[in-house]
C-alpha cells in the first residue's frame, strides 16, 4: 500500500533570496505539444466557428427555431466572446509579480515535486494535456499557473465558473491569465454547449495549451473530495474516443493546504449563512487574511493517465464508425460509465498524494473526544501528552494505511503537536496542560442559543474539515469497522452486507466508486488483515486482541456521519409534511436539528451531539442517500416521504 | 511424377519473393544492389540504401540472419495420401504430385511468419499431394472426386496471398490436395464487338496483360502482385488494381464466372451488362477466398490499350495537404488512373531507393530541385510528402487532365516534382517484397497491410495507426524505433484506401515473429476502431477472421455461412477461410 511518492522542492526559497521583478520578466520559452506554435485567441475563435460541428448545429437550431442561420451564428459568436480566455504572458508576469509578494507574506512554503513537473513535461510533448488538479480554495488556478510558469511549463487554460464575471475588472484579468468561463447551467441550451465542447475540444486537440479544470466542479468546503462531476471530463476524452488524437494524457494534482485560507469562511457557509457573492471590494477586504500564517502549501503533480490505457477494453471505439462525428449525440451508456469510473479513479488519484499535516491526526483526535466528552457529561479537553501520545500512535496506523503524511522525523513528537496546534490557534486552546477545541469560550459575542451553538459548530466544522483531509486514507476500513459493528454476526457474508449497505448510503458522502463494493470490501479486509486488526477467513471476521483500539478509533470516525444520516431520518418521521420544495428542505432540517439540540429533551441533546449534523453539505448527501434507498422520493423539486422511514439500522 | 510447372519453380525463390534471379543484396563495397535483368533497377547500385537502412532500423550489415539455404526433405512431413482418390485421379490423366518440393512450395502464401518459418526451414502442415488440371473438365473430374472420397482440396493460383489464406489448417485430417490452377492459362476468346475476353482463371496477371497486348488490349486490372497473382485469385478476394479509377475493380470488370462447386458448376446463363435478378451470385463468389470451389473460367472487360501514359508527381508540404488535395481531386472525379500519396517516411525512403546517376549534370539537377523545394518554397523535408500520378489516355486528353490535377495540387501547396519520380514510385510497390528479404538477411522484419475508411477519417486513422505501432513495438520490447509509414493508395467518392508498411530490427527479441504478430494484431485493432474496414483488398484468410462477426453482424455471418452449408457441405473446399 506504501507507495513510493516524489520529493518536494520549495519553491518560494528562491522568491526569497533574488528579485521577484526578475522572476516576473525572466525568459519563459514553455515547449507545447509536438512543437506546435500557440495560436492566436482570434485565430482560435475562428476555427472554433468554422468547426464542423458547430456548423451543424448552428444550422439545426436554426431550423428548429426558425430564425436565420445568421443570427445563429452572431448568438454563437457572441457565446464564445463571453467564454474564451484571452492569455497574455503580460498578464501572467504581472501576476508572478504580485503572487510572488502575496505568497511569501501568507505562506512559509510551496513545496512542488519536480519529478511530476518533469513528468507533465514529457506528457505535454507527446500527447493534448489535461490538468486536474484538488479544488479546495480559490486560490488553486492562480496557483496552478504560478507554478507552471516557474517551471517554464505551458501555461494552462483554465475552465471557470460564470460567477468570477461578476468581478469585472478580476474576471478580466483572469481571463487574461488563461482562465474561459462557462456558465453554471446550460441544461437544454445546445447552442451555449456546442460552442463550448467545441472550444475545449479546439485547444485540446491541436495541443495549444493544456486544458485544466476541476473535476469536483467547485471547491469543496469540507475538505471531502466531492462527487466527481462528468460534463468537462466527456469533453476533454471525446477526441481520443473519437479518434481524433491518438491519446490524451490525465494529469490529476493535489494541492494541499495546511491552513486553508477559507476556513472560516467555508464553515459559515456550511451554516447557513450565504456565501459571500463574489465582488472586487469582497476580495480588498479579505486582506486581512494576509496578516496571518497560513503554514505551506504542498502540489503534487501525480503520474500522467493516459486515456487510452484507460479505455482499453472498457470501450468499443467502432460505436462511432457509423455517424458523421461532428454530429452531436449524446454518450452510449457504455461511455457514460467508463467516464464515470475514470472520474473517481483520477479523484482517487488526487486523493493518494494530499499531504497530511500532523495537525490533521491532532484535529481527528482532538474531535472524537470532544464527543465522547460531551456525550459522557466530561471535563472538556484532553491532557497534551495524552494527545501526543494519540498522535504518534495514529501517525504510525496512518502511515500503515498508506497515508501521504508529513511528519517531520528529525523533532520531537511535542514539538510536532505544538507547532500544529500553534498554527490553528483559532480552532484549539491550551491550557493548564489541556488542549480542547475553542468552542466553549464563545468565539463570537452571542445573544441567543442558536446563535451560540451556531459559533460553536463554525469551529467544529472548521476543524472536522481537517479531519477530512485524512478521510480518503480510511474511509473503507471505517466502513468495514462500522460494518462489523452493526452486523448481527461475524459471518462474513453477514458483514459484507452491512457493509454494502453502509457503503451505498454513503456513496455521496466519499469517494466510493459506483460498482465496486466487492473491490472495495476486499481492499478494506486486506488492509486490516495486514495491520494486525482482523482475521478474515472464509466465513467469518474476526477482530484480534491488538485490533480494538484501531477499529474504535476507524468507527468513531464514522460516527457524525451516522448521527448526521439518522437526524435525517428522524426528521422525516417527526416533520409530518408530505412534500416540501428542494429549497426548502434543508433549511428546514437545519431549524428541526437546531431546535432538537437547544431546546427539547435531552434524548435530542445527546442524539445531536454531533454539531457536523448542521453542515448542509452533509444533508445534502444524505437527502441524496436517503432517496437511492428509496425512502424519499423526489418529484420535480420536491420532496416526499414514505412512511415507514428507512430501516432500523442504528437502533 | 515431378510437377508439370517445374519451369515456374526453377526460376522462383522457395523461401522469398518472386524470381531467384532477383534479389538486393550488400555487395563487398557495402553497397547495395539489384540482381538481375528483370526490373528497372536490375543491375544498379544503389549508394543511398545502406545509410538509410542503418539509420532507420539501427541495423547492422555486420549482424546477419542468413535464410537456411536448401529445403531438406526430411523436414517435410510425410504426406498421407487417400490411395483411392489418388488412382482415380491417375485413371484421368491429370498429372499430379506428391514430391516435397511441390507441396511446400504451395503451402504457404507471404506472409510474414510464413516466409520467416521457411528461412528458419521450418515447415509445418502441408499439402500431401498438388494436382495439375489444364481445364474446366478436369476441375469438374477432380472436385468429383474428392467430394467422392472426402478428400480436402485447397485451390492455389499464384500463391501471393498475405492473409494465411494458403496455410493448410493444422486440425485437417484429411489428405489436402493442392489444386494448382496454373496450367489452365490461355485466354479463350476475344471478343471485339463487346470488349470481353473470355480467360481460364489460372492465367497469371502479367501473361494476361502480355497477350492481350498483342491483339492490342488490356483489363488495365494491375494488382501490385501481377507479376506472380492469377485472375481466379483476384475473383477469390476481391483484388483491386492499381488504375481502378479507369478500369474498375475486379468487381467491376468480371461479366461472367464460372465456377466448380461440390453441389456443381454455377454460372450466369448470358452476359448481360447488367441485371435485376436477385442478389449477384457473383457476390457469393467473388471473397469467397476458396471455401466455396474453384473458379475456372471468367469473361472480363477488355479495353484498347491506351495511346499514352504520362507519370508524374507533386510534392506537398505536409501530408495533411496531400490528403486534402485527394480528397478534393475525388470530389471533382477527375482522379488519374493512379494517385497515390506516401508520407514523410516513405518518401524518404524512396529517395534512398535512388540508382546511382550516371552524370554530374543530372545530380546536379537533383540538387537544384532540392535546394528550389526546401530552401526555396520553404518545405520541411520531414515533413515533405510526394503524390505519385499516372495519366493514361489518348495525349491530348491526358496533358488536360494532367493540367486539371496539377491546378488542384496547387491550391494545396502542392509543387509539381517531375515524371521521374513518378515513375519510381511505382517501380517502388514491384520491388518492395524483394526489399523485405534484404531486411531478413539483417534482423529487419517487415509487412503490409491496408485498410479503407471515409476521407473525414484518412488523416486521424494514418495518425493513429503508426503512433500504435510504434507505441506496441516499444511495449513488446522492440529495441529500436520501428520504421511506421503510410500512404494513400486508391481514391473513391466516399473515402480511401489506405496502405501501412512497419519493420523493426529484431535483434534481442526471442521471439520476433511473435512479437510482429502482436504488433500487427495491435495496428488492426487501431484500424477498426479507427472506422477502417477489415480489408480493402487483401481478403480476410486465416489471419483476420477473428473479426469477420463484428465487421459483417451475426445474421452476415449466418448467411455466409448457409451458402456454406448448402454449397459444400462436407467441406471439401476446407482452407477454412473467411468464416
Amino acid at each position: 500500500m506504501l507507495k513510493k511518492r516524489d520529493d518536494f522542492e520549495d519553491i518560494l526559497e528562491e522568491r526569497r533570496t533574488s528579485s521577484d521583478l526578475r522572476y516576473a520578466l525572466r525568459c519563459y520559452t514553455p515547449v507545447l505539444y509536438k512543437g506546435v506554435t500557440p495560436c492566436k485567441t482570434s485565430v482560435l475563435k475562428s476555427m472554433v466557428l468554422q468547426s464542423d460541428q458547430l456548423h451543424y448545429v448552428i444550422n439545426q437550431v436554426s431550423k428548429e427555431s426558425g430564425r436565420a442561420a445568421d443570427d445563429v451564428r452572431e448568438e454563437a459568436s457572441a457565446i464564445l466572446e463571453e467564454m474564451a480566455h484571452s492569455l497574455q504572458l503580460s498578464t501572467v508576469r504581472f501576476f508572478a509579480f504580485m503572487l510572488s509578494k502575496v505568497f511569501k507574506t501568507l505562506f512559509r512554503s510551496i513545496c512542488v515535486n519536480e519529478e511530476g513537473i518533469q513528468r507533465l513535461q514529457q506528457a505535454i510533448q507527446e500527447h493534448p494535456v489535461v490538468l486536474l488538479p484538488s479544488h479546495r480554495s480559490y486560490m488553486d488556478f492562480l496557483l496552478m499557473s504560478y507554478i507552471l510558469y516557474t517551471y517554464d511549463v505551458a501555461l494552462p487554460v483554465i475552465a471557470a465558473g460564470m460567477d468570477f464575471m461578476g468581478m469585472k475588472f478580476v474576471g478580466e484579468m483572469l481571463r487574461m491569465s488563461g482562465a474561459f468561463f462557462i456558465r453554471r447551467s446550460f441544461g437544454g441550451d445546445k447552442l451555449y454547449w456546442s460552442v463550448f465542447s467545441e472550444y475545449v475540444k479546439t485547444m485540446l486537440k491541436n495541443g495549444y495549451a493544456p486544458v485544466e479544470f476541476f473535476l469536483e466542479g467547485t471547491r469543496s468546503r469540507t475538505s471531502k473530495s466531492l462527487t466527481p462531476k462528468l460534463g468537462l471530463l466527456n469533453i476533454v476524452m471525446d477526441p481520443f474516443l473519437k479518434g481524433e488524437v491518438f491519446d490524451v494524457n490525465v494529469v490529476p494534482v493535489s494541492i494541499s493546504y495546511e491552513r486553508i485560507l477559507e476556513e472560516s469562511l467555508y464553515a459559515r457557509e456550511l451554516l447557513g449563512v450565504p456565501k459571500p457573492k463574489e465582488s472586487t471590494s469582497g476580495l480588498f477586504k479579505a486582506r486581512k487574511v494576509l496578516s496571518e500564517d497560513y503554514g505551506s502549501i504542498h502540489v503534487y503533480f501525480g503520474q500522467p493517465v493516459s486515456v487510452r490505457s484507460l479505455a482499453e477494453g472498457r470501450v468499443n471505439r467502432c460505436q462511432f464508425n457509423l455517424v458523421p462525428r461532428h454530429i452531436p449525440r449524446r454518450p452510449s451508456e457504455e461511455i457514460q460509465s467508463f467516464v464515470n469510473d475514470s472520474a473517481y479513479r483520477l479523484v482517487r488519484a488526487q486523493e493518494e498524494n494530499m499531504v497530511l499535516k500532523p495537525w490533521v491526526l491532532l484535529a481527528s483526535l482532538l474531535l472524537q473526544n470532544h464527543h465522547q466528552n460531551r456525550a459522557a457529561g466530561q471535563k472538556p479537553g484532553m491532557a497534551l501528552d495524552e494527545l501526543t501520545t494519540q498522535a504518534v500512535w495514529l501517525r504510525d496506523v496512518s502511515r500503515q494505511y498508506g497515508a501521504f503524511l508529513h511528519w517531520p522525523d528529525h523533532t520531537s513528537p511535542s514539538e510536532v503537536v505544538s507547532s500544529g496546534l500553534s498554527l490553528h490557534r483559532a480552532l484549539v486552546r491550551v491550557c493548564e496542560g489541556r488542549v480542547q477545541l475553542a468552542v466553549e469560550q464563545g468565539v463570537y459575542l452571542t445573544v441567543t442559543p442558536e446563535e451560540e451553538l451556531l459559533s460553536q459548530a463554525v469551529v467544529v466544522l472548521s476543524c472536522a474539515s481537517y479531519r477530512n483531509q485524512m478521510l480518503h486514507v480510511f474511509v473503507r476500513p471505517a466502513l468495514l469497522a462500522s460494518a462489523i459493528h452493526i452486523a448481527s454476526s461475524n459471518q462474513k457474508q453477514e458483514v459484507f452486507n452491512s457493509f454494502s449497505f453502509l457503503r451505498n448510503m454513503f456513496s455521496s458522502e466519499f469517494i466510493l466508486c459506483p460498482g465496486a463494493t466487492v473491490q472495495d470490501f476486499e481492499e478494506a479486509c486486506y488492509l486490516l488483515v495486514k495491520t494486525g486488526v482482523l482475521q478474515v477467513t472464509q466465513q467469518e471476521v474476526l477482530v484480534t486482541e491488538r485490533g480494538h483500539r484501531t477499529l474504535a478509533f476507524l468507527t468513531s470516525m464514522l460516527d457524525p456521519f451516522l448521527q448526521g444520516y439518522q437526524v435525517r431520518e428522524t426528521f422525516s418521521v417527526s416533520e409530518d409534511t408530505e412534500t416540501l420544495t428542494e429549497k426548502q428542505f434543508i433549511p428546514a432540517v437545519r431549524k428541526v436539528s437546531l431546535c432538537f439540540s437547544v431546546c427539547t429533551s435531552t434524548l435530542h441533546r445527546t442524539l445531536l451531539r454531533y454539531a457536523e449534523v448542521l453542515s448542509s453539505d452533509l444533508q445534502k448527501n444524505a437527502l441524496a442517500a436517503l432517496q437511492r434507498l428509496g425512502a424519499v422520493r423526489k418529484i420535480k423539486g420536491y420532496v416526499g416521504f414514505h412512511h415507514p422511514c428507512v430501516p432500523g439500522w442504528l437502533d | 511424377l515431378h510437377g508439370c510447372a517445374p519451369v515456374w519453380l526453377e526460376i522462383m525463390k522457395w523461401n522469398g519473393w518472386g524470381y531467384s534471379d532477383s534479389r538486393f543484396l550488400f555487395n563487398k563495397k557495402g553497397q547495395a544492389e539489384f540482381t538481375g535483368k528483370r526490373y528497372r533497377l536490375s543491375g544498379m547500385i544503389i549508394p543511398g540504401l545502406k545509410d538509410w537502412f542503418e539509420g532507420t532500423f539501427g541495423a547492422n550489415l555486420q549482424h546477419k540472419t542468413p535464410p537456411t539455404p536448401l529445403l531438406t526433405n526430411t523436414a517435410v512431413p510425410p504426406a498421407t495420401l487417400n490411395e483411392a482418390f489418388v488412382e482415380e485421379v491417375k485413371s484421368t490423366g491429370i498429372p499430379f504430385s506428391h514430391d516435397a518440393e511441390d507441396r511446400v512450395f504451395r503451402a504457404h502464401g507471404h506472409c510474414l511468419h510464413e516466409i520467416f518459418a521457411l528461412r528458419e526451414g521450418k515447415i509445418g502442415r502441408v499439402p500431401d499431394m498438388v494436382v495439375w488440371p489444364s481445364c474446366h473438365n478436369d476441375v469438374v473430374k477432380i472436385v468429383q472426386l474428392a467430394c467422392k472420397h472426402n478428400v480436402c482440396l485447397m485451390p492455389y493460383g499464384g500463391g501471393t496471398s498475405v492473409s494465411s489464406a494458403l496455410e493448410c489448417p493444422p486440425e485437417e485430417t484429411r489428405s489436402i490436395v493442392s489444386l494448382d490452377t496454373s496450367q489452365m492459362n490461355r485466354i479463350l476468346w476475344i471478343d471485339e464487338k463487346n470488349l470481353t475476353a473470355h480467360v481460364e482463371a489460372g492465367i497469371v496477371g502479367q501473361d494476361l496483360e502480355r497477350l492481350l497486348n498483342e491483339s492490342g488490349y488490356c483489363t488495365g486490372h494491375e494488382p501490385d502482385s501481377m507479376e506472380f497473382s492469377s485472375l481466379g485469385g483476384w475473383v477469390a478476394t476481391r483484388a483491386s488494381g492499381m488504375k481502378k479509377n479507369i478500369y474498375g475493380n475486379i468487381e467491376d470488370l468480371v461479366v461472367h464466372i464460372k465456377m466448380v462447386t461440390p453441389q456443381g458448376v454455377i454460372e450466369k446463363s448470358c452476359q448481360g451488362p447488367r441485371m435485376s435478378t436477385g442478389p449477384d451470385i457473383h457476390h457469393f463468389i467473388m471473397g469467397s477466398e476458396g471455401t466455396l470451389g474453384v473458379v475456372t473460367e471468367v469473361t472480363m472487360k477488355i479495353r484498347p490499350m491506351p495511346e499514352y501514359q504520362k507519370y508524374g508527381s507533386v510534392v506537398f508540404p505536409n501530408f495533411e495537404q496531400g490528403v486534402a488535395c485527394l480528397r478534393e481531386v475525388a470530389k471533382q472525379r477527375c482522379a488519374p488512373a493512379s494517385i497515390r500519396l506516401m508520407d514523410n517516411e516513405q518518401f524518404k525512403f524512396g529517395h534512398a531507393l535512388k540508382p546511382q546517376v550516371s552524370s554530374i549534370f543530372t545530380s546536379f539537377l537533383d540538387g537544384l530541385k532540392k535546394f528550389y523545394i526546401t530552401k526555396f518554397k520553404g518545405f520541411d523535408p520531414n515533413h515533405l510528402c510526394v503524390a505519385t500520378l499516372l495519366f493514361e489516355g489518348n495525349r491530348e486528353k491526358v496533358l488536360q487532365h494532367e493540367k486539371q490535377v496539377y491546378d488542384i495540387a496547387a491550391k494545396f501547396g502542392g509543387l509539381a516534382a517531375g515524371e521521374d519520380n513518378g515513375q519510381r514510385g511505382y517501380m517502388l510497390t514491384f520491388v518492395i517484397a524483394y526489399l523485405r528479404d534484404l531486411g531478413m538477411d539483417y534482423y529487419v522484419i517487415g509487412e503490409s497491410f491496408e485498410t479503407s475508411v471515409p476521407w473525414d477519417r484518412v488523416l486521424d486513422i494514418c495518425r493513429n495507426v503508426k503512433a500504435r505501432i510504434i507505441r506496441e513495438c516499444k511495449d513488446k520490447g522492440v529495441q529500436f524505433p520501428p520504421l511506421s509509414t503510410c500512404r494513400v493508395t486508391q481514391t473513391y467518392d466516399a473515402g480511401a484506401c489506405v496502405y501501412f508498411y512497419f519493420a523493426f530490427n529484431y535483434r534481442g527479441l526471442s521471439d520476433p515473429v511473435h512479437v510482429y504478430e502482436q504488433v500487427e494484431h495491435a495496428a488492426r485493432e487501431e484500424i477498426l476502431a479507427n472506422g477502417g474496414s477489415l480489408s480493402h483488398h487483401h481478403g480476410v484468410g486465416k489471419l483476420r477472421k477473428e473479426w469477420m462477426r463484428d465487421t459483417i453482424s451475426n445474421v452476415g455471418m449466418g448467411m455466409l455461412k448457409s451458402v456454406k452449408d448448402y454449397v459444400d457441405p462436407n467441406n471439401i473446399f476446407g482452407n477454412r477461410n473467411l468464416l
